[in-house]
């Protein structure tokens, strides 16, 4: 299956946001959070980052969900230091951290293939919650 | 000439000034970002400094990388990713050597641009440390080049840095935290120039003792 990682620059963000995706999804998917420093300060850890995606990475690809700021730049440096072999599987996907990882962990759940988790993504950052009628 | 003794001592000095400026650095940060960045500046160079002792006899390489892998590790905002991959960059250059002369501080100081670039995707006008960092790196360029010592190159450098920092007062930030502020961010110094400029002035200081 398709691995996920979440990074916030809270790590409570984060580990809620895989509380809320094991809710919809499949037990055996691995999600991680991998939120804060390793102090416990809000912040992000570009080695944090970096073991969490080892640990998800089963084959299949890897997709990376991240906040705002130094998050996306923390989150490209740990794909820098990865090995080779699973560099090339992951994929950092631009989507709100909520709704995206939700959407990601429930397509990932029915299928591997990473088109469609792209597009579940893509769809969630297009999402309307509130309509007007 | 720079060597590697002198290179320890530059970012020991570096690390006091970055505790010296936490407050300062954070509170500039508090304007138009998120009120970290002397915290996290000092946090990662604090750690630096515990490692500094393990360092000495090494070659310049491997004590820019060790202090890129430090600064990755524990600076925890945007600074950290940033400064590591200019400070990663800047090893390669001086691998295995105990000194650096002239031509490589500018293959040093030009890596550690296109590190930051490559890392934060930002170019000069956007207020970031950029702003500060390019006008040093071309100043310091031309001096060298028309023969000039490290110290004046350094010197004229952090002057320049110095402008720039000037100049982030006068422009929209268009990259981190402060790019949500839009036009609400012209007025204010953008923090990692201010940094940059700070560590560069470091540079200068030490290299005049000498």
């Amino acid at each position: 299956m398709v691995g996920i990682v979440i990074v916030s620059h809270s790590e409570k963000v984060s580990k809620g946001a895989v509380e809320l995706c094991y809710e919809m999804a499949d037990k055996d998917l691995k999600i991680v959070s991998a939120g804060g420093t390793e102090d416990g300060r809000i912040g992000t850890d570009a080695f944090l980052i970096k073991e969490g995606i080892e640990e998800v990475y089963t084959g299949n690809e890897v997709v990376v969900l991240a906040d705002i700021g130094s998050s996306i730049m923390n989150a490209e440096m740990a794909i820098d230091m990865l090995d080779e072999e699973i560099k090339g599987s992951v994929l950092i996907l631009d989507t709100p951290i909520i709704e995206g990882s939700i959407a990601v962990a429930v397509q990932a759940s029915i299928s591997n293939n990473i088109e469609d988790i792209i597009k579940a993504a893509e769809d969630a950052k297009q999402m309307k919650k509130v309509r007007n009628e | 000439m720079i060597t590697s003794d002198m290179l320890l001592n530059i970012i020991e000095n570096m690390a006091h000034v970055m505790k010296e400026n936490k407050g300062y650095l954070t509170e500039l940060d508090a304007k138009i970002g998120d009120s970290d960045h002397g915290i996290n500046m000092d946090k990662g160079f604090s750690a630096v400094l515990e490692k500094l002792s393990s360092l000495k006899g090494q070659d310049c390489g491997t004590i820019l990388k060790t202090v890129a892998m430090v600064l990755i590790s524990k600076v925890g905002g945007a600074s950290g990713p940033l400064y590591g991959t200019a400070f990663l960059k800047s090893a390669a250059v001086v691998k295995d050597k105990m000194e650096i002369g002239g031509q490589d501080a500018i293959a040093v100081f030009d890596e550690a641009i296109k590190g930051v670039k490559m890392r934060g995707k930002a170019e000069k006008g956007d207020k970031t440390m950029l702003d500060a960092l390019i006008p040093a790196y071309e100043v310091f360029k031309e001096s060298i080049e028309n023969g000039e010592d490290m110290v004046k190159a350094s010197f004229k450098a952090q002057e320049a840095a110095y402008n720039g920092v000037e100049y982030t007062k006068e422009i929209i930030a268009r990259k981190g935290r402060a790019s949500y502020l839009g036009e609400r961010s012209i007025g204010y110094q953008d923090p990692g120039a201010t940094s940059s400029y700070l560590l560069l002035k470091t540079i200068w200081c030490t290299l005049d003792k000498v």
